[in-house]
C-alpha cells in the first residue's frame, strides 16, 4: 500500500492511547504488524518529561509515525498543532482533526477543508479525519489530500461501520484514492468488513488498548485485516434474495 | 515577571523563550513551543521575547489516537 508514495507493509494503522502499560502498548503494536502509528502531542511538565521516555519507546519499535491535532476545534489550532508535530516528530505527515461536535467528536468538515488547504500549501502530506460526505471528500481532494480517511462510526465507540452504504459510495466515488477507515471499528469484523469494501486500511485504537488482551486483539485485528483485504481482491459473490441450491439438482433421487 | 506556561502562572527571571526553557528545566527536551498561540520553531526561541503575562505552550509527544 502506497500513501504519499511511501511503502506501507501493513493495512493496520495503530494508535497508542490508553494501553494498560507501556510493555502492553510494545508488544500490543508488534503483535499487530502495524508500520504506521498515531501519537499525538501534549503538555510536557518539566519534572515529570513523560514524553521523552514516550518517544523513546516509540523510536524503538522502528515504526513510522503519523501525528494527530486530536482535541483541535478549529482550523488556527490544528494548523498550530501541526506546525509543532512536524518539528518535535520530524515528519510532514500529519493526522487532521477539526472537531466539530463534543458529544460525537464528529468532524468539521468546514474547518477541516480550510486547514487542510493551508497545511498542504506549506508542504505538510495530510491525513483528514473526515466523514463519508462526498462533497466533503472532493473538497479536501482539491485542497490537495491525497488520503481521506472517513469515520466507520464515533471516536471510540467501536460501533463499527454505522454508513456502509455511504462508505461504498465514497469507495466507488473516488476509485484512485487511498481510503482509510478511522474511527469507531470495535471488532475485527468491523475491520474485515470495511477491508471487503474495499478500502485500503483501517486505523484503530480502543479495539486494541480496551479489550481485554491488547496484544491478542492486535494479533485479531492483523488477520481480520488480511483476511478482508484477500476477500476483496477474491471478487465477492453477489448477495442475493432468495435461496439457490449450491448442490447439484440434477441426479437427485426420487424417494 | 509573571508568565502562563502551560496554563499555570510562573514567575520567571528569563526575558526569552529559549532561556525561560532553560530555567524551568526544559534543557535537552524534545519538545515544540507556541508564545501567545503561535509556533515558536527552535531557531527562533533565542529571539522570541516573553512580555508580561505571555501564554507558552510547550508540547512534547504523547500517546495518541
Amino acid at each position: 500500500m502506497r500513501l504519499y508514495d511511501v511503502e506501507i507493509a501493513s493495512r493496520l494503522l495503530l494508535g497508542t492511547a490508553q494501553y494498560p502499560s507501556p510493555d502492553v502498548l510494545a508488544d500490543a503494536v508488534r503483535a499487530s504488524g502495524t508500520g504506521l502509528v498515531t501519537v499525538s502531542l501534549r503538555r510536557e511538565s518539566a519534572g515529570q518529561r513523560a514524553g521523552q521516555s514516550f518517544w523513546s519507546l516509540i523510536q524503538d519499535l522502528g515504526v513510522r509515525v503519523l501525528p494527530n491535532t486530536a482535541g483541535c476545534h478549529s482550523a488556527r489550532e490544528a494548523v498550530t498543532t501541526a506546525q509543532m508535530a512536524r518539528e518535535v516528530f520530524g515528519t510532514d505527515w500529519i493526522k487532521l482533526e477539526v472537531i466539530g461536535e463534543q458529544d460525537t467528536l464528529a468532524p468539521d468538515v468546514f474547518g477541516l477543508v480550510e486547514a487542510a488547504r493551508i497545511l498542504s500549501e506549506d508542504g505538510f502530506r495530510v491525513f483528514p479525519y473526515t466523514t463519508e460526505d462526498l462533497v466533503a471528500a472532493e473538497r479536501l481532494l482539491r485542497a490537495g489530500c491525497r488520503v481521506l480517511m472517513p469515520w466507520g462510526a464515533p471516536i471510540g465507540s467501536g460501533r463499527g461501520l454505522n454508513n456502509p452504504f455511504g462508505l461504498r459510495a465514497m469507495r466507488a466515488h473516488f476509485p484512485g484514492v487511498p481510503l482509510v477507515v478511522d474511527a469507531g471499528i470495535g471488532l475485527p469484523s468491523h475491520a474485515a468488513a470495511a477491508m471487503e469494501l474495499g478500502y485500503d486500511a483501517v486505523l484503530l485504537n480502543s479495539a486494541v488498548s480496551q479489550s481485554g488482551d491488547p496484544v491478542a486483539m492486535a494479533a485479531a485485528f492483523r488477520l481480520a485485516v488480511e483476511a478482508g483485504h484477500a476477500a476483496r481482491l477474491a471478487d465477492p459473490m453477489e448477495p442475493r434474495d432468495m435461496a439457490s441450491p449450491s448442490t447439484p439438482v440434477l441426479g437427485q433421487a426420487v424417494l | 515577571m509573571q508568565i502562563v506556561v502551560n496554563g499555570e502562572p510562573r514567575d520567571v527571571a528569563a526575558t526569552t523563550l529559549a532561556a525561560m526553557l532553560d530555567e524551568l528545566g526544559y534543557g535537552g527536551a524534545r519538545l515544540a513551543t507556541a508564545l501567545d498561540g503561535d509556533f515558536v520553531p527552535a531557531g527562533r526561541r533565542d529571539a522570541a521575547r516573553l512580555a508580561e503575562g505571555c501564554a507558552v505552550e510547550i508540547l512534547a509527544p504523547r500517546q495518541g489516537g
